[in-house]
């Protein structure tokens, strides 16, 4: 972006009949494409009452955030939104740090193994997760932690879900983080090695923070992604208490919500923190899909 | 160094079309005697632990698929798991309603995300690609529903498709009792509701891919074809687009895998009943279910692998092999 635009926003061309229409066409399509958004934000300002009254297109007597205040209290939306995050933080950290390691051994020593590794976790990546879940399912009721989680079992813990999550997206990150740090000079490592650095001085001290970028772009991506989970944790926690907040919203919306203006409130409740998170790291997301553009 | 660094932002990393990795591929041979035992037992932790967990919890668990597919299992003991051959595909090809119903929904569901939301991302990143102004307003506006998580999507469109408050109904006017259009009941037409909700958010993913793929684009192609005195069109049909096709590789893969994929969308709709059902929902109301029929959910499971490994693996290859080279 920075250097293009700069260099031709200089030269700016007069607006011309094409651009016009071309401004036009897109603001009409922006609008449709954030019409189902606005209108879930316009059914939660709204009383069911007024809505259930008059109509749900129809000019609004009153707008207030007592459904986002009631959809939050009832469904004890708070407990949902720790469960996601003692998943998701742990998740995301051990998966960049396991990925930048397996990289970082792949990219920087050739033990013939390389390839063959990184098509294991990259392919691993691709899988749909549907293919792998019976016996992961099973695998999970079979090992027993007792004192170590509350339901005694992987199963229906949050240490399970954030072990698959971690299996699952080192796959991508492994290939992104080598394909990052083959870039990298090899004089660096070569030099340091000759000083008789160790090899985890190299990784952490050395590789480790040139990579900050791609670290970033991959933690934010992986933010987003595993905050967003509802497959794994649908099938893999049982509990309700338990579950990460997209899931419980799922049986939320069943159980405690019985207006649709509650629902869309507590819908968008559950979208906020990803749209906050892409706001503030709109490049870092961006950058970061593109990296992974062979993503699922 | 930092300043040579620095200038390689993650999309000049962006696989699989990376441009060429610089010099070395390889530590010379010799520098290997440099490593210490210790060096050599934490490189082996180092690979060793990420591939331990990946493998056992995503390869080992593919394969248990494989060999539970030619069994039946209660689930209860390991003891109860009994060999029966190629009982339950039998089952599932010539027996089971919905396996074909979800087939065709898997193939239709890709066919039109490739055929409807995919050209649009393309003809949206080539608009945005222009140098106009606002243009990180209307990308932001078709990137939302990329970001919002798939789930949420369906709760948000079933307010759009709501029979008696819904925004259609209501704007067409089929909102009153006995004139409503069940969008997500009916099952003629709910598969193509959740197409509609599916391809909203994919639009905005591959504009994003395209929009990088355009930046990769040299500019002086661009000024030599207009010079050449080809408009905007030709330019692009014979210029522009034959230059992405490592970009249209991938958005082929991604589509492919997201359609095997698909199940949040339609599992927060109706849970895969009539008219939506997918292999993906098929396997996991096997777990959810009331029955848990492993052996005969293995088998769909298998199906599925076997759809997506026809596409991974000669992607991978062709991936590893530019590697290689580069």
């Amino acid at each position: 972006m920075s250097t293009n635009a700069a260099a031709l926003g200089k030269q700016r061309t007069p607006l011309r009949p094409a651009r016009v229409l071309l401004h036009v066409f897109l603001v009409g399509t922006s609008l449709a494409w954030l019409a189902p958004l606005l209108w879930a934000v316009i059914a939660a300002l709204r009383p069911y009452s007024e809505t259930s009254n008059k109509g749900y297109v129809s000019w609004p007597d009153k707008l207030s955030l007592d459904n986002f205040k009631n959809a939050f209290e009832q469904s004890d939306m708070m407990h949902y939104f720790g469960n996601t995050l003692i998943i998701a933080v742990p998740a995301v950290l051990i998966t960049l740090l396991l990925s930048s390691m397996v990289a970082f051994y792949v990219s920087r020593f050739d033990f013939r193994l390389n390839i063959f590794l990184l098509l294991v976790f990259t392919a691993g990546n691709l899988l749909p997760q549907q293919v792998i879940i019976t016996p992961l399912y099973r695998l999970y009721l079979l090992i027993d932690l007792p004192g170590i989680t509350m339901s005694g079992k992987l199963y229906d813990s949050a240490l399970g879900l954030v072990l698959i999550h971690v299996a699952f997206q080192s796959g991508f990150c492994a290939f992104v983080l080598s394909n990052y740090m083959r870039m990298l000079p090899h004089e660096l490592t070569e030099a340091a090695l000759v000083d008789g650095a160790s090899v985890w001085r190299m990784y952490w001290q050395i590789v480790l923070p040139l990579c900050k970028p791609a670290m970033a772009a991959l933690g934010t991506l992986l933010s987003i992604w595993i905050y967003n989970d509802f497959f794994w944790a649908i099938v893999l926690i049982s509990t309700g208490e338990n579950m990460p907040i997209t899931s419980a919203l799922n049986n939320l919306s069943g159980q405690y919500f019985t207006d649709p203006n509650l629902v869309a409130a507590g819908a968008l409740l559950t979208a906020i923190p990803t749209l906050i998170v892409y706001f503030v790291l709109q490049r870092q997301f961006v950058s970061g899909l593109t990296l992974g553009a062979n993503k699922g | 160094m930092s300043s040579e660094t620095s200038t390689k932002t993650p999309e000049a990393a962006a696989v699989p079309p990376s441009g060429p990795a610089p010099v070395n591929k390889r530590v010379p041979r010799g520098h290997k005697r440099l490593l210490t035992r210790r060096d050599r037992i934490t490189l082996a932790f180092m690979a060793g632990v990420p591939t331990v967990l990946h493998v056992a919890l995503v390869w080992v668990t593919a394969l248990a698929s494989i060999a539970l597919a030619f069994t039946t299992w209660d689930g209860i003991g390991l003891g109860s798991i009994k060999w029966v051959g190629l009982d339950n595909f039998h089952q599932l090809f010539t027996d089971n309603p919905q396996f074909w119903p979800a087939v065709q929904h898997n193939i239709i569901w890709f066919v039109v995300l490739i055929l409807v939301p995919t050209p649009f991302g393309l003809f949206l990143a080539v608009q945005l690609d222009k140098k106009i102004r606002f243009s990180r307003v209307y990308q932001t506006a078709f990137f939302l529903p990329v970001v919002v998580s798939l789930a949420v999507t369906g709760f948000v469109w079933q307010l759009v498709y709501n029979p008696d408050t819904g925004l259609i109904n209501s704007l067409i006017g089929a909102n009153k009792p006995g004139h409503y259009i069940d969008w997500i009941g009916d099952p003629h037409l709910n598969l193509w509701a959740v197409l509609i909700a599916a391809s909203w958010r994919h639009a905005g993913y591959m504009m994003i891919l395209y929009l990088a793929g355009l930046k990769g684009v040299d500019p002086s192609l661009r000024e030599a074809s207009s010079l050449d005195g080809a408009n905007e069109w030709q330019t692009f049909k014979n210029v522009i687009f034959p230059t992405l096709r490592p970009t249209n590789t991938v958005v082929l893969v991604v589509t492919i895998i997201e359609a095997l994929r698909a199940f949040d969308l339609v599992f927060v709709f109706n849970k895969g009943a009539q008219g939506t059902e997918l292999l993906s929902i098929l396997i996991t109301n096997n777990i959810i279910g009331e029955s848990s029929r492993i052996g005969y959910g293995s088998a769909i499971a298998v199906v599925l692998l076997v759809i997506s490994l026809a596409v991974i693996i000669p992607y991978l290859i062709a991936t590893f092999r530019k590697e290689r080279r580069a």
